[in-house]
């Protein structure tokens, strides 16, 4: 996984509230059985014209010139700016590869289902609750000025706006250690090799039936 | 020792190691795995050159992509088709136990768990699923897990967790005939909104919850996580134990005796503490229908499509009108004015015995009183949970009643659900179906999909629009 430390990322306005993992990468693209290239069908109904299907050249497809993503002034984006209950929906990791894959490193909302949260932290993307009133303000902000950038720095839990507001987020400890050094889960629980296993010749005496 | 909550319960039992922060190294029992969420974590073992820490914890069964007709044929779709074989092949490879697609128990993960008793009272059981909420009907800590964490567990048999916060919904009161637990949950979400579980497990108590049998808890705990909670909780009573007995899974011998000990503890501590609670008299209940995108976008079939300016707040507002818009529909129209295209009884939360018994019911009205499926409906599915779902209908003679009445009888998995096989919405198309998701293109782009329950869906396509089946069946 590749860490996270600080990014100073072009901003991308989507504005609508419980964005769900449906709308980020639809169905037909959950076939398949890779792990990349999800990024050319990220929001893929509303950003085309056309319906998508696995294999198609995503360059020749017709774009919705009314979605957001697909005006000028936000290519290159690498912070997307959203609202309540981002990413909500089905637990398919493929949504948060899909951003990923497109560019985004980091996402800023009031409130993130809880899912999509923690499948973000497994893919190098940082997602960032912050109040809503200072959502509102980054939307203002964003839409007002062309080429809006924020500064987020994960070390010290800030993010920085163009004029030097600075505002403060909450990341657990755990959580943030492990993606300022990009640490693989799995290498870092297996280290609790002998507790787990201890766990399980205790839960073994206690709870014969659960190994039977 | 204070009282704990049911989620405490299980969560105590299954701490292995805590961070100082409370980041928690947590056990897993028990592990559903279906084909389109789990090659990408069977691809990081083979990289790594790592190995399942516990074979026998598995139950895989490919569900998503299967077809539910003329499966003999084979799946049509090659995208498809490989990613039900890489499952097959990793299921061999691996040494896990699978239900295959022409095995006779094969059916959706959230169904066959529980039918064959792998799913216990007291366990922690989890799938790169978000409906794995269902299993919490049983006292069991279930959860959705995206595919990193599934090849974490397939690893390390563990999760590293944080505690998430206890809800409360309490439902007391007699439901009223021809409300269900459906209903229920969809009434819930509608009070408490698509985020409103966020953070928290849902545990549902009171008395209607208490009245509901094994099945309606599964159909509400399945939708926990449309609020927003990655889990749901049922406490254990009779009910519970009586369901457990004999299943194939189930504890056996000496072994009975003691979990049955074991589970009767999984409850809620008299006094317990709760970070929320929430209300619900169950006799105000009316059979629900969503009208929007969302499925917090929901009625009584006895409500009106809501007027945009009547939202509480502009973000919603944008909300509402945009969801009119997808849907195709009027502020202030009738919920019973609005017809439907298609109809879809299934899925993981409302395909089991009792959903095709309830379904079965109307369809059988419908026939003694000269009604069969509407003639505007073009297709009207019947898709059962599992095999053994199937065959327990087919023998009580449900199947002869859907075909007679103008239905489709099919075969098992999660069909038009979400339409990654064949079955789906053409654009414009609008469903009366028993599914979870009311989301945007989630049955096929541009479909429209209205959410409600099996014998609500059976009516609306006896009448070809929704009706009050309160009403229907007096």
């Amino acid at each position: 996984m590749q860490p996270f430390t600080r990014l100073d990322g072009l901003v991308a306005p989507l504005d609508r509230a419980n964005v769900d993992t449906d709308a980020i990468i639809p169905k037909q693209f959950l076939k398949s059985i890779k792990r990349t290239g999800f990024g050319p069908n990220a929001f893929d109904e509303w950003r085309y014209l056309d319906h998508g299907e696995p294999g198609m050249d995503n360059s020749k497809r017709p774009l919705n010139p009314d979605f957001v993503l697909n005006q000028s002034r936000y290519q290159g984006a690498s912070v997307l700016l959203a609202r309540e209950n981002f990413g909500c929906g089905s637990s398919r990791e493929h949504a948060p590869w899909a951003l990923e894959d497109y560019g985004f490193r980091a996402i800023i909302a009031p409130s993130f289902a809880d899912i999509f949260y923690n499948n973000c932290f497994k893919n190098g993307l940082l997602p960032i609750v912050l109040p809503a009133e200072v959502v509102e303000q980054l939307f203002r902000e964003t839409d007002a000025a062309e080429g809006y950038r924020l500064l987020i720095d994960l070390e010290a839990q800030t993010v920085a706006t163009p004029d030097g507001d600075v505002f403060a987020f909450e990341v657990d400890a755990e959580r943030k250690h492990r993606l300022l050094h990009g640490l693989d889960d799995i290498g870092i629980t297996l280290r609790f090799t002998d507790q787990i296993k201890a766990y399980e010749a205790r839960r073994k005496q206690e709870a014969p039936w659960l190994f039977a | 020792m204070q009282p704990r909550t049911l989620y405490d319960k299980l969560w105590d039992d299954h701490v292995v190691h805590v961070e100082p922060d409370g980041t928690t190294l947590l056990y897993i029992d028990r592990h559903l795995v279906h084909e389109v969420t789990s090659p990408q974590a069977f691809e990081g073992l083979r990289i790594n050159g790592r190995k399942l820490w516990r074979v026998a914890s598995v139950l895989a069964t490919p569900d998503h992509n299967v077809p539910t007709s003329d499966r003999a044929a084979g799946i049509a779709d090659p995208v498809s088709r490989t990613q039900v074989e890489t499952l097959d092949a990793n299921c061999r490879d691996f040494g896990l136990t699978e239900f295959a697609m022409d095995d006779r128990r094969q059916g959706i993960v959230h169904v066959i768990g529980p039918e064959q008793g792998f799913t216990q009272p007291g366990v922690t059981l989890v799938c790169g699923d978000s409906h794995t909420s269902t299993h919490g009907a049983f006292a069991a800590l279930a959860f959705g897990i995206g595919t990193s964490e599934v090849e974490h567990v397939m690893a390390t048999q563990c999760l590293w967790q944080k505690k998430s916060k206890a809800m409360l919904v309490r439902v007391d009161g007699e439901l009223p005939p021809g409300v269900t637990a459906k209903d229920i949950v969809l009434a819930v979400i509608g009070r408490i909104g698509t985020a409103g579980g966020t953070g928290h497990a849902i545990e549902f108590g009171g008395s209607a919850i208490r009245a509901l049998s094994m099945e309606g808890r599964m159909t509400l705990c399945n939708m926990a996580i449309e609020a927003g909670a990655r889990a749901g909780l049922v406490a254990v009573d009779e009910r519970t134990i009586e369901y457990m007995r004999g299943r194939p899974g189930a504890p056996a011998g000496e072994n009975w005796e003691r979990a049955v000990a074991y589970w009767r503890t999984l409850t809620s501590d008299e006094g317990a503490a709760f970070d929320a609670i929430v209300e619900l008299d169950a006799t105000a209940i009316r059979p629900q229908v969503t009208w929007g995108t969302s499925p917090e976008m929901v009625t009584g079939i006895d409500g009106r499509v809501p007027d945009p300016a009547e939202a509480p707040n502009p973000v919603k507002q944008a909300d509402w009108t945009r969801a009119l818009q997808y849907m195709g529909l009027k502020a202030h129209t009738p919920i019973t004015e609005i017809a439907v295209d298609k109809v879809f009884i299934g899925s993981c939360t409302n395909s089991r015995i009792e959903d095709l018994r309830a379904a079965a019911e109307v369809a059988r009205w419908g026939l003694r009183n000269g009604r069969k499926v509407a003639a505007g409906v073009r297709q009207a599915l019947v898709v059962p949970g599992s095999g053994l779902v199937k065959a327990e209908a087919e023998a009580e003679g449900l199947d002869q009643v859907f075909i007679e009445a103008g239905f489709e009888w099919r075969d098992p998995g999660c069909s038009m659900c979400l339409a990654m096989n064949a079955d789906r919405l053409e654009p414009g198309e609008r469903c009366a179906s028993t599914s979870n998701r009311n989301f945007e293109g989630r049955q096929g782009q541009g479909g429209r999909t209205h959410l409600v329950s099996p014998a609500m869906a059976a009516a609306a396509a006896m009448f070809g629009h929704f009706v009050d089946v309160r009403e229907v069946m007096r």
